[in-house]
């Protein structure tokens, strides 16, 4: 569904932040990027959305190539891609209503959207989420008052709201505790699950990714390093995407963890 | 290197012993520039009207008291003019300011390269022309009265509230931003949902500090024929009226004190 192809981006200053990826990810597979900070994960999915303009190679989102849109092109295509933020990205001053329903500012009007006056079907569907990730009661709040993983849950919220087929995520869990990490990466991946949502996760924490994830990609100097299921991601692995380390407690804790998550 | 070894002991100190002595001669340097502009200002003064000072000072004092209470009929009119003028100028330079400050602002102007220079020439050449002489301009192009005194304190205002705005603009979170832009909205909504709301409490802040300011900017404005107080002021000082002066002073400071009042109220409110 998603195919990146030669993906190329070159930063104004010289540094190449991606060299030629190439990637395929089928419709509603969910997909871990690791690898060392700068090598390039958010760059890689800022690029399918462009917010951050590929120099050169395409972004094939079904057969439109993304990176080729005009500017209104562009805004329809990126209804289909929600994205979801390491530091939540919420509008603070606003309330978690208002943001999640700004989850659907690419299908209303200005003036509509100025006045706050969303389609019935939208405010229901904003309810129906806020309720399926449990926070229907904190929808007057404003975002500014919530706890990280309620903030969390609200940007999980706006993004599915888009109605998207694909789900963007910039490390989700890298603001968050251990456990709330956990129950986030949980709940997107079940999300995906339920509707069939393909899905990038940039994330730091091996580990976790290996919990939840099916697929991993590990990504080194903008280059691919690693294609394959988490079992494959031995400490040579690990050691070609990250570099020379002991990564025998890291790749123990799993299987333990897995056990754990096995036994409930 | 502010470390010296000495006996086997590191001795650090803040300075290298070059930059102390650099650091005390700056300082001398200072104080025998400022003994010689002291002493030239002295040669300047003609010091006779110096030591007269207290007894004019004592004298205009017991002429300006006690004020001229029953004048106070007399000055309803114009210090509801001055609140007007100030309120009024304000309110139009704030929806003047807010495209201005959108086209300074680096994030947000369309063409750093054309636009932009344009937006901070704005704020530049209105800002740094002072209320009164924009009313001097204004009264020969409009003539006397309110009017001009409106536009002259919004003209003023326009540079200061712009200049703030941007500023709070190109400090704005710009992951919201790109939160909001990733959903698919365009640049209005980008722009009403992302950037708006963050900076609606500077803008607030802006709005009632200019307003707090332009009261007291107002009340001169009628010494060169531009409506409010000031008028009643300038007349009274010609006819050497001191006990109407006195009471015009008093109501001024009574505006400012309650326009302060009330900004710090409202600055409290949405803070």
């Amino acid at each position: 569904m998603l195919r990146l192809q030669k993906l190329t981006k070159t930063y104004k200053t010289g540094d190449q932040a991606l060299k030629a990826i190439d990637l395929e990810v089928p419709a509603g597979q969910v997909l871990a990027l690791i690898g060392p900070s700068g090598a390039g994960k958010s760059t890689m999915i800022r690029c399918i959305n462009r917010l951050v303009e590929p120099t050169t190679g395409e972004v094939l989102l079904g057969d439109t190539d993304l990176a080729k849109l005009g500017t209104s092109a562009l805004r329809k295509a990126r209804r289909s891609m929600g994205m979801i933020f390491q530091e939540y990205a919420l509008v603070e001053r606003l309330t978690v209503m208002e943001n999640v329903l700004s989850g659907r500012l690419g299908y209303v009007g200005f003036w509509r959207s100025f006045l706050r006056r969303f389609p019935q079907s939208d405010v229901d569907e904003a309810f129906r989420l806020l309720d399926r990730v449990g926070l229907l009661h904190m929808a007057d709040k404003r975002a500014d008052e919530l706890s990280g993983g309620q903030r969390q849950r609200v940007g999980i919220c706006r993004a599915l709201i888009q109605n998207p087929k694909l789900l963007l995520v910039d490390e989700p869990t890298a603001s968050l505790d251990p456990k709330t990490s956990r129950q986030i990466m949980r709940l997107i991946t079940e999300l995906c699950q339920e509707r069939g949502l393909a899905a990038i996760i940039n994330i730091h924490d091996v580990a976790l990714a290996q919990m939840f994830v099916p697929r991993i990609v590990g990504l080194r100097f903008g280059e691919i390093v690693f294609d394959g299921p988490p079992t494959g991601l031995t400490s040579d692995k690990l050691t070609e995407i990250y570099g020379e380390e002991d990564w025998e407690a890291t790749i123990e804790k799993v299987e333990d963890d897995e056990d754990i998550e096995a036994a409930e | 290197m502010p470390v010296i070894e000495q006996g086997g002991t590191q001795i650090w100190k803040r300075r290298t012993r070059r930059e102390s002595l650099l650091r005390w001669f700056g300082w001398l340097l200072g104080v025998a520039v400022f003994m010689i502009c002291w002493q030239r200002i002295s040669d300047a003064t003609t010091w006779f009207f110096v030591w007269d000072a207290p007894r004019i000072a004592n004298d205009i004092w017991t002429r300006a008291t006690p004020p001229r209470w029953e004048y106070i009929t007399q000055l309803g009119r114009p210090i509801w003019d001055t609140l007007n003028i100030a309120t009024l100028g304000t309110i139009i330079a704030l929806f003047l300011s807010v495209p201005v400050a959108f086209l300074a602002a680096r994030n947000t102007t369309p063409s750093r390269v054309f636009i932009r220079p344009i937006a901070l020439l704005i704020i530049v050449s209105t800002r740094s022309i002072n209320s009164l002489i924009w009313a001097l301009l204004l009264i020969a192009i409009i003539g006397p009265g309110v009017f001009a005194g409106v536009v002259a304190i919004a003209i003023r205002s326009i540079g200061f509230c712009a200049k703030l705005l941007y500023e709070a603009i190109e400090e704005i979170d710009h992951g919201q931003v790109e939160a909001v832009t990733a959903t698919g909205a365009s640049r209005w909504q980008v722009m009403a949902f992302g950037i708006v709301p963050q900076i609606m409490p500077a803008f607030a802040g802006v709005a009632v500090f200019r307003w707090d300011i332009n009261i007291r900017e107002s009340t001169v404005l009628g010494l060169v024929g531009a409506g409010g107080i000031g008028l009643q002021l300038s007349s009274s000082l010609n006819v050497l009226a001191w006990p109407q002066v006195s009471l015009i002073l008093l109501v001024i400071l009574a505006a400012v004190v309650i326009s302060e009042w009330v900004s710090a109220k409202v600055r409290g409110a949405i803070i």
